[in-house]
């Protein structure tokens, strides 16, 4: 069918809007963080910077800067505490997943896991608090890794066992047939062709880790342990005049998983679909 | 067929995952039911707690705060999800027509998702500034408002300007879910649709929009279930305010456990959200459930 000029312009006008609007709040905030602190306290706004000032970038990474010791050492835990519980949340997802696509464990099972990440934390949080509490666990970087691990298991195992579904079974029974043991023939057999499913599951992992806020918030106090959204939570809330150093701040938090998302779209987009949809 | 080996291997490989899940929330949870019969408090000592049997949850239900807060947060989920469904679909048929640009802006609308929740807050919050904000001089600039408005700091906009937020990171997820089902909707049906002399409504109400409703139903129900829970983007805009115009059913426990320090009471009304959760996420198996048949079918 085709268009008339009408509709072609209304269909590019849409774009345009759409485009706009999925991008203006993320250009001003990127504006914010180089704009000089006069120009974001015109009235009206002056949208433009009157000059390029990347001074604030240059605190954020000065350990001997307030800003960015604070800065630094989130970025540190965050990246920390995404990684580890990434890594062990695949390492135990991984056997999982192959119970239920090719042990035929219960379904029921792992509805019930779904269901647990379902549950809104409130519901979990306290008795969690009040045990780590009395293991002298707070404000530790080992809690919130345990914590994050049990968050990212259920989706993991949900993508794992949906990839390894689709794996071609017969080198597996092959491999047994010559009495291969089954830790031998995951790791040997399946891990390398499930590397891509890894790979993506891992990266969807890390995401939802690096996210997180109401579990940091509530088990971490200090630099040894904050992530980055409680370290961001804190610089809103703090007496900061500059709104520009809170711009900033946003801006490195985003920059890692907006840089994952874009390269790896594909990948990312296919999870999200698969993780929200099949059931 | 299982030899005997591979049945004791099928749970020997579940282990590891069950007692992760089993200590951090099988066991909370059990926890949270039995401090929600208690008259618990977080103290520095250690106090003895006496069970009180269902008084604490005679008196959440009869909480007038605590219905409102539930009320609230049933607004808030409704019209968030409602939008995110809205403009997902909208966004997902223009990105389903054939015009040049359309691979970049397909691109694009992964970024809102991709940026961290409480970037979002507060970066809306920055927007919503009431002398500096971003929206008050665009709006005004534009000649929409003739004076700057406290967005947020107003007990009749605040709640809104949350949703109006959550929806900008939340969509995206719909439009992916909305475009991989319309890119299964045949199109020699609408054409042939189109050729009977159907509009483009009627080919939207009569053809697409069945054939898009299983996954959409799915990511519905998911949104709802995450949107029912909604603490950061709160804590981190409004902190609840102004008047408890945004405090929500999570941050009602938070407060509950944080701030008045009552366990016993706060975990009533957390079982109390969890008991709806629960049955949101029934509802969620019971459409995955029907999508999957659909599909195989």
């Amino acid at each position: 069918m085709r268009r008339t000029p009408m509709q072609s312009a209304l269909l590019y006008l849409a774009a345009l809007a759409v485009a706009l609007f999925t991008t203006a709040p993320l250009i001003w905030l990127a504006l914010m963080s180089v704009s000089a602190p006069s120009d974001l306290t015109e009235v009206p706004l002056r949208w433009i910077p009157s000059k390029i000032d990347f001074s604030r970038y240059q605190a954020l990474f000065d350990l001997e800067s307030g800003a960015g010791e604070r800065f630094l050492s989130a970025m540190r835990n965050s990246v920390l505490v995404a990684g580890a519980a990434t890594a062990l949340a695949l390492l135990i997802a991984v056997p999982a997943a192959y119970s239920f696509s090719r042990r035929r464990a219960p379904m029921v099972l792992l509805f019930a896991f779904l269901a647990t990440i379902m549950m809104p934390p409130i519901t979990y949080v306290l008795p969690l608090y009040t045990a780590f509490s009395g293991l002298g666990l707070l404000n530790s970087k080992v809690t919130l890794v345990i914590v994050y691990t049990a968050m990212l298991l259920p989706f993991a195992i949900w993508l794992m066992k949906a990839n390894i579904d689709v794996l071609p079974v017969e080198v597996e029974q092959a491999a047994f047939m010559e009495g291969a043991s089954t830790s031998f023939t995951l790791r040997v057999v399946v891990l390398p062709l499930a590397l891509p499913a890894i790979a993506a599951t891992a990266m969807l992992s890390f995401l939802v880790a690096w996210d997180e806020f109401f579990y940091a918030l509530i088990f971490t106090n200090d630099l040894t342990a904050k992530t980055l959204p409680v370290a961001i939570a804190d610089f809103a809330a703090g007496r900061v005049t500059d709104y520009g150093v809170i711009a900033s701040v946003g801006v490195m938090a985003t920059l890692p998983p907006a840089l994952l998302a874009i390269c790896f779209q594909k990948f990312i987009v296919s999870g999200l679909v698969a993780g929200s949809v099949k059931g | 067929m299982l030899g005997r080996r591979q049945i004791r291997e099928k749970w020997m490989l579940l282990v590891p995952a069950m007692a992760v899940l089993g200590v951090i929330t099988l066991v909370p949870l059990v926890n949270t039911l039995w401090l929600s019969f208690t008259d618990a408090r977080i103290t520095a000592i250690v106090t003895p707690v006496k069970l009180i049997g269902l008084e604490n949850y005679v008196y959440a239900l009869t909480d007038p705060d605590f219905q409102e807060a539930l009320w609230r947060t049933l607004y808030f989920t409704v019209v968030s999800v409602g939008l995110e469904v809205a403009l997902g679909i909208s966004i997902a048929l223009l990105l389903n027509q054939e015009f040049r640009g359309r691979t970049l802006l397909r691109a694009l609308i992964i970024l809102p998702w991709a940026v961290p929740t409480i970037v979002n807050a507060v970066a809306w919050r920055l927007i919503y500034h009431p002398d500096y904000g971003a929206l008050n001089s665009l709006l005004f600039q534009l000649g929409f408002i003739s004076s700057y408005q406290s967005w947020i700091g107003s007990t009749q906009l605040a709640l809104n300007m949350v949703i109006l937020a959550d929806v900008w990171k939340n969509f995206p997820l719909v439009v992916y879910v909305a475009l991989a089902a319309l890119q299964t909707v045949p199109g020699e049906l609408l054409k042939a649709a189109a050729i009977e002399g159907a509009g483009p409504w009627k080919r939207f109400r009569a053809i697409t929009l069945p054939w898009i409703a299983g996954p959409l139903l799915v990511v519905i129900v998911l949104r709802t279930i995450e949107a029912f829970r909604v603490f950061d983007i709160v804590y981190v805009m409004t902190g609840g305010g102004p008047a408890d115009s945004t405090k929500t059913a999570s941050f009602y426990v938070y407060q509950e456990y944080f701030n008045y320090l009552r366990s016993g009471s706060g975990a009533s009304y957390a079982v109390l959200v969890a008991g709806i959760s629960a049955v949101l996420i029934l509802a969620y198996y019971a459409a995955a459930r029907r999508q999957d048949q659909g599909s195989r079918a």
